[in-house]
């Protein structure tokens, strides 16, 4: 597991906590009953305070990325494929939101956005 | 929820100073942070806390049980680190230990020899010849050898380099890896807090100010910058603390979000540290 942690962000350091585990999960670098760092080892790691761990295990919980068992620790959980492909298709999906939003703001039509998605999707 | 440690409505009068009515709570596993300007009554706290100061009213619960009733007991599991040297100069460190040893049941030799080689302690020096990093190692040694469930420590990190303050940081790391053990420590150097604690306690003039998880509280508080011509008396009394110049202000929010609504575009908000959250409450 590989998480690197910005002071400087705004974004809250549970967050990126979440989201780094979440993206390596999704791509498959993080696989079905690996074990993951105690809540408190990795307080310590990252040099930030347990309650940020915590609170960003707390939410990989909920949403059914990991499992905690008792006494043993954390582990990645078994992911069902449909699920996998929603949860990967819910990010792009809020991300064309923010750009659908401010398109709209900026007076940029659907055409001419689909018009670059394809540029884009082709280049990159 | 079982507290580790619990003060209610603590009070206690001086002739020019009053704590006035404080309370807060710690669960175990969990490092709470104790900031204040000096003056502002951690030092008072720490002693009624650990009875070397009698309390006027309120109530201390450690571990559960009255401080003052179950005093021994509690302090057999409290490791406790003061910020000015208690020890008797003239002896040596092996000397001092051996007389500190003998009171606690939970003694651990094995452990206090490791710290000694991870400080780099001379067993022999006297104590007078330490330097006071060497003295806050010695008493550190001492507070984390004898099994302790709670370790107090006032102003542990003050008057030390950085490379050493974080090693500190990181033996109270290794500290609460056992989720039973807390700590609570008072510092004006807040830099450090912002890494490890999990709780923020705020005292200023002898009151609480906030003791709040620190995310929640890095969270909400913001500083904004913005010109002179957006302020007027109903938006000056939104902020905690106001710093005007000829070329703008700068002020401290508790409530980002509203501000940003308030303002929108209007002003540039940004992160406050620990720091600024001191410095702007106590100026106010």
């Amino acid at each position: 597991m590989r998480i690197i942690i910005s002071n400087s962000s705004d974004e809250p350091i549970y967050e990126q906590i979440t989201k780094q585990i979440k993206a390596q999960i999704l791509k498959g670098e993080l696989k079905q009953g690996d074990l993951l760092p105690s809540i408190r080892a990795l307080a310590r790691d990252l040099q930030i305070s347990v309650i940020t761990t915590k609170r960003a295990y707390e939410e990989l919980e909920r949403e059914g990325f990991i499992e905690t068992v008792q006494g043993k620790g954390s582990f990645v959980a078994g992911q069902n494929r449909e699920l996998i492909k929603e949860k990967k298709l819910n990010i792009i999906e809020e991300k064309l939101s923010k750009v659908v939003e401010e398109s709209k703001d900026l007076g940029i039509s659907f055409d001419e956005i689909l018009e670059l998605l394809k540029i884009l999707y082709e280049e990159v | 929820m079982d507290y580790i440690l619990e003060v209610k409505n603590l009070r206690k009068k001086f002739k020019n100073f009053t704590l006035d009515s404080i309370s807060f709570n710690l669960e175990p596993g969990y490092i709470m942070g104790f900031i204040g300007p000096n003056g502002a009554g951690k030092s008072t706290t720490i002693k009624l806390i650990m009875n070397l100061l009698k309390k006027d009213g309120g109530e201390i619960r450690i571990f559960g049980k009255d401080h003052e009733k179950y005093e021994k007991e509690v302090k057999n599991r409290i490791g406790f680190v003061y910020d000015e040297n208690y020890y008797y100069e003239d002896l040596t460190v092996n000397t001092m230990k051996n007389i500190v040893a003998s009171f606690y049941s939970n003694w651990d030799d094995n452990k206090f020899n490791g710290y000694m080689k991870e400080f780099d302690l001379n067993p022999k020096a006297k104590i007078k010849t330490l330097s006071k990093g060497m003295k806050m190692k010695f008493s550190l040694a001492v507070a984390l050898s004898h099994n302790a469930d709670l370790i107090i420590m006032d102003e542990p990190t003050s008057g030390l380099d950085p490379v050493f303050r974080r090693e500190i940081l990181d033996i109270l790391y290794s500290v609460i890896q056992d989720e039973g053990k807390s700590i609570f420590f008072s510092t004006h150097i807040t830099t450090d807090l912002e890494k490890i604690a999990d709780y923020i306690t705020f005292i200023n003039k002898g009151k609480i100010v906030f003791s709040k998880p620190k995310d929640d509280v890095l969270q909400n508080y913001g500083i904004v910058k913005g010109g002179l011509d957006i302020l007027d008396g109903n938006i000056r009394k939104e902020f905690i603390g106001i710093r005007e110049t000829k070329v703008g202000f700068e002020a401290l929010t508790d409530n980002m979000d509203k501000t940003r609504k308030m303002f929108g575009n209007k002003v540039l908000i940004e992160r406050a540290t620990l720091e600024d959250i001191m410095v702007y409450s106590v100026r106010r």
